[in-house]
């Protein structure tokens, strides 16, 4: 028996856990969704279609599964934490084998309905089974080698099948996520020290494998890693991306150029304007002020979950919300990066903001499980 | 598994001591995001901002309208005028191929005009227009109108073109526009761009290329917000260009018309000079071609037609063309005599028929000789030996100078293409070109306007006009220049002695209304308008020894291209000059009787201002000019009425 459900009695129940719903951390993820609405509107030309209503349909769901999310009680989402992760796993054998392919990239893979991006899941479910772990394994064992090797293995099997989608982005957001948790939960500096040595081995081996025949990456996202270093040297071609959103971002200036007069966005000189470059939009139309207001309000959201997570004793809660909140600052952290030109166009989405449905519904559902731990901690 | 609250505190330390470090590093990669927004959006902002705007504005280029040009009396040699086309958008097409086949049961489709299409349509975008037919009919462009709805897509467009509705009367003097290509544009070292723009005509040949600049104008521009694909959202302003300048000639379109159709399918070529201020009245080339086929692009068969033709049409022979001048020369050679006190006007040489200088005969091409002769006698009957001995006396370097005086050897400035200088040699021009001494020889053949003596029928008149009305007379093509007037070419008075030009003039006049005179069977009878003229038959071959033993072949005996070249150089009226006139018919045997007449007809015309009455021809005349002008008349109602429907 855990520490939560030992302390079961002092948490509330029935419908009074509305009240001890985090409402500040609704109302941030709300903002920045409202703020996604709006560029989506501009981006549109003024209309609410084709993005803004089914963007805002998939809120609305994705707030209701938060909601659902959170009144279940949070050592339930402990108790399937591994199957959770086993089906997560299970989908992205399926995508590498039977998953359709967009863009280039096997990332889909329909059930009935619902189109799902088990990557996607995998991020949280992730997060999940390492929490879980570490709740489940006694502190003191924390740094034994064997007790490392099977985190370790928990982060790196997916993170191979991501990376052979292929989807460097979300590769690289899942592995640092997961080194994320094992830190949080108290693993040895000298381990990380070790896999930061590994990471530069692995970076020299996917720049060695280049041209030949077990070449890691490809082509074009070597190209993008060779824009990102130089993107001058293409400008109309690969290198377009970058120079184009760094034209948007920078002429938007202090202000911006007004909501619905960023000329790079409004004549398509912005690519993916309304997914991955929507910050690119923000920046350009409320400049500076803009998109330090969005930097806010995430960095907002990441310090409620830190509020939460350090006034909670449960391991499995705080180590859970920390991993999502981390996952998340992932996601805006790269996207922001990427669109300013200091990291290479990965095509990772910027939360609650770029349209598409299936990140912000498992997004949104994770912050359910940080509510969780939130409503269900002893009082 | 219970745990003891010691572990479960120490594990909470752990987490919460790790969270503040993570949380730390977040916040401080979030500063670091924060910095470079402000370093992009504030530190460099307004480089960005420059750039945004460069990218969505784009500077289009307007054509401005070609400078019109017009005759002296105002008739319209060169005009813009609408001209149709079709294009489509492939975007809006759909099923291009289809659309293509439904427009060509309409109209008439250039199968190579098609092919170029569809290569212009694989390269540019789905939204950019692509021309498939150019210059057609109104009729045409109606029926695909009515038919719009089958043609998805297609719409006609109506566009500037150049029509020269004269025809062929101007085609060597304005010559032609077409569209620029890549050779001419190698050919500028700092091309204006709006050359660069699709089908943009550009002075080819003749007065349009010479003073392209002027008659193109400035090209205004339109900024244009475009989208990443180049499609234009938005015209955000415009600046208007300057039109091209339009130009009247110093030419007068209905005599220009005349003079052609008198040359009629020879090989000649005519000019007339208003000696009071050079004006150039008519400056026709024979035979000619139609500068409108040039315009419209030229097919492979009619451009070989001109290029093969043995008569040369393209070439304008009255500035390009230089000939021998023959015996009109012996105008220059006397007043170089006269000039240097070498001769006077009454003293007289004997001809024998030939002059033996330095061992070699030069025959008169009087077998018999002229007997004694003078001035008068020697330009009235063109004795050779005449000139031979003054030649000698007077030396090659003066006669030279004359020459030059007189217009001879010298480029005048026009604004034609390829304007000749001839050539009036010199001691120092021969050994400067063929590092050889001067013969005396060269002198005799250079006293009669052989030899080395070149002049085109231009500079002829010049002459004419010169000696006429002793100034430097200068040709002028351009009379203004957007209602501006050009400077007139009057001319200062000659530095030659007025006693010793009326000698000439006097001689000039004996040639025409002598009985005596070679040029006595094409005078003008009327009072007022008498015409004084100087014969030129110049030898294109040598006549060999044996040949001349045994009689020299008779020019209508010869293929045509090894026949004489007729001259003949005039002006009118006697009293009052007026008009100089220069006629050059090649390989058309005598002066007297191929190029007179013509000089003669273009002459009246000229002083008329239309067709002369009868009675300024002699009798005998008469019958036989009635019938020409007849004749005439009805080929020039004819061209005109086909001129008419070009147009429509």
């Amino acid at each position: 028996m855990s520490y939560l459900e030992y302390h079961a009695k002092s948490t509330p129940t029935g419908l009074r856990k509305i009240f001890y719903l985090n409402w500040p951390l609704v109302l941030l993820l709300s903002a920045a969704a409202g703020i996604g609405f709006l560029m989506l509107y501009s981006v549109a030309g003024g209309s609410f279609t084709p993005w803004v209503e089914p963007q805002a349909k998939r809120f609305m769901v994705g707030l209701g599964a938060m909601l659902v999310v959170a009144m279940v009680p949070i050592w339930f989402w402990r108790n399937i934490s591994v199957l959770a992760y086993l089906i997560a796993l299970l989908l992205l054998v399926a995508v590498e084998l039977f998953g359709s392919v967009g863009m280039g990239a096997q990332r889909w893979v329909d059930i009935g309905p619902i189109r799902l991006q088990p990557s996607e899941l995998m991020k949280i479910t992730l997060v999940m089974v390492l929490a879980a772990y570490y709740d489940w394994l006694p502190a003191n064992r924390t740094s034994r080698p064997l007790f490392v090797i099977l985190p370790v293995l928990l982060i790196v099997l997916p993170t191979f099948l991501v990376l052979k989608q292929p989807d460097l982005g979300t590769s690289i957001l899942l592995l640092a996520a997961g080194g994320g948790v094992m830190f949080l939960a108290g693993v040895h500096w000298a381990y990380f020290a070790a896999v930061i040595a590994a990471t530069i081995g692995l970076v020299t081996a996917v720049f060695q494998s280049r041209g030949s025949d077990w070449q890691l990456l490809k082509d074009y996202q070597y190209r993008r890693i060779d824009t990102f270093l130089d993107p001058s040297q293409d400008p109309l071609g690969a290198g377009y991306h970058i120079t184009q959103s760094k034209i948007a971002l920078g002429s938007g200036g202090w202000s911006g150029r007004g909501f619905m007069q960023g000329t790079q966005s409004r004549l398509n000189f912005l690519p993916e304007k309304q997914t991955d470059f929507i910050f690119t939009t923000l920046a350009e139309e409320f400049g500076f002020v803009g998109g330090v207001t969005l930097l806010v309000i995430y960095m907002l959201i990441i310090l409620f979950c830190i509020v939460t997570a350090i006034s909670t004793k449960d391991r499995f809660s705080s180590l859970v919300t920390l991993g999502i909140a981390l996952n998340f600052f992932l996601f805006f952290a790269v996207n922001m990066s990427m669109v300013m030109g200091l990291a290479p166009v990965v095509g990772v989405p910027l939360p609650l903001v770029s349209y598409g449905g299936s990140a912000m519904m498992v997004l949104l559902a994770a912050f359910g499980i940080v509510q969780s731990a939130n409503v269900h901690r002893p009082r | 598994m219970k745990r003891n609250p010691k572990e479960l505190d120490n594990s909470h330390r752990t987490v919460t001591r790790r969270t503040l470090v993570l949380g730390g590093l977040q916040l401080g990669f979030a500063g670091a995001l924060a910095m470079r927004m402000r370093f992009l959006q504030v530190d460099q902002a307004d480089q960005f901002r420059l750039l945004a705007e460069e990218n969505r504005i784009n500077i289009r280029l307007l054509a401005p309208s070609r400078g019109e040009i017009y005759d002296r009396n105002g008739m319209i040699i060169a005009q813009n005028s609408p001209s149709y086309r079709i294009v489509m958008v492939p975007e809006d097409a759909g099923d291009v191929e289809a659309v293509i086949a439904n427009l060509s049961r309409l109209l008439p489709l250039d199968e190579e005009d098609l092919e170029r299409a569809r290569t212009e349509m694989r390269r540019s975008r789905p939204f950019l227009p692509i021309t498939l037919a150019d210059q057609l009919s109104w009729d045409d462009i109606s029926k695909v109108a009515v038919n719009a709805p089958a043609l998805p897509g297609i719409t006609p467009e109506v566009g500037l073109s150049r029509v020269y509705p004269q025809g062929e009367d101007f085609a060597h003097v304005v010559g032609y526009v077409g569209p620029v290509s890549d050779y001419d544009l190698s050919k500028m070292e700092d091309p204006d761009p709006v050359l660069l723009t699709p089908r943009f005509q550009f002075g080819k040949v003749g007065f349009e290329s010479k003073l392209e600049e002027t008659l193109r104008g400035k090209a205004g521009t339109k900024r244009v917000e475009v989208n990443a694909a180049g499609r234009v959202m938005r015209e955000l302003d415009r600046r208007e260009g300057v039109a091209g300048a339009d130009m009247q000639l110093t030419m007068d379109a209905e005599l220009q018309s005349y003079v052609q159709a008198r040359l009629g399918r020879e090989s000649a070529a005519a000019v007339v000079v208003d000696i009071e201020n050079g004006d150039i009245r008519a400056i026709c080339s024979s035979p000619s071609f139609d500068p409108n086929l040039f315009v419209r692009g030229i097919s492979v068969a009619d451009y070989r037609a001109l290029t093969e033709d043995p008569y040369r049409p393209l070439a304008n022979k009255t500035v390009q063309g230089t000939y021998p001048p023959g015996s009109t020369f012996k105008m220059v050679t006397a007043l170089a005599g006269l000039e240097n006190g070498v001769i006077t006007p009454e003293e007289t040489t004997w001809c024998p028929g030939h002059l033996e200088v330095s061992g070699r005969r030069f025959h008169c091409w009087k077998r018999a000789g002229h007997g004694h002769v003078n001035l008068l006698d020697s330009l009235k009957s063109s004795c050779d030996v005449y000139y031979y001995d003054l030649a000698i006396k007077v030396g090659i370097d003066r006669i030279s100078e004359m020459a030059n005086k007189l217009g001879l050897g010298i480029r005048h400035d026009l604004p034609m293409s390829a304007v000749a200088a001839g050539l009036a040699p010199d001691r120092a021009w021969k050994s400067r070109t063929y590092g050889q001494d001067w013969l005396v020889g060269d002198t005799v053949n250079a006293s009669i306007g052989q030899g080395y003596m070149l002049a085109s029928p231009m500079q002829l008149a010049v002459m004419s006009a010169r000696i006429a009305s002793g100034r430097s007379v200068t040709p002028r093509l351009v009379k203004s220049v957007d209602g501006v007037e050009e400077p007139s070419g009057a001319g200062t008075p000659l530095d030659i002695s007025e006693t010793h030009l009326r000698h000439v003039r006097k001689a000039m006049y004996a040639v025409s209304n002598d009985r005596r005179g070679t040029g006595y069977r094409s005078r003008i009878i009327a009072d007022g308008m008498r015409m004084a003229g100087k014969t030129g038959t110049s030898q294109v071959r040598n006549i060999t020894a044996a040949e001349r033993a045994a009689g020299v072949i008779r020019n209508e005996d010869l293929p045509w291209e090894r026949r004489d070249h007729a001259l003949f150089v005039c002006f009118a009226p006697f009293d009052n000059p007026k008009y100089a006139v220069s006629v050059v018919v090649e390989h058309g045997g005598g002066g007297s009787t191929a190029a007179a007449p013509i000089a003669r007809d273009v002459m009246l015309q000229a002083l008329y201002g239309g067709t002369p009455p009868l009675d300024a021809y002699p009798a005998g005349d008469r019958r036989k000019i009635e019938a020409q002008q007849d004749r005439l008349e009805r080929e020039r109602l004819k061209r005109a009425e086909s001129g008419g429907n070009d147009q429509a």
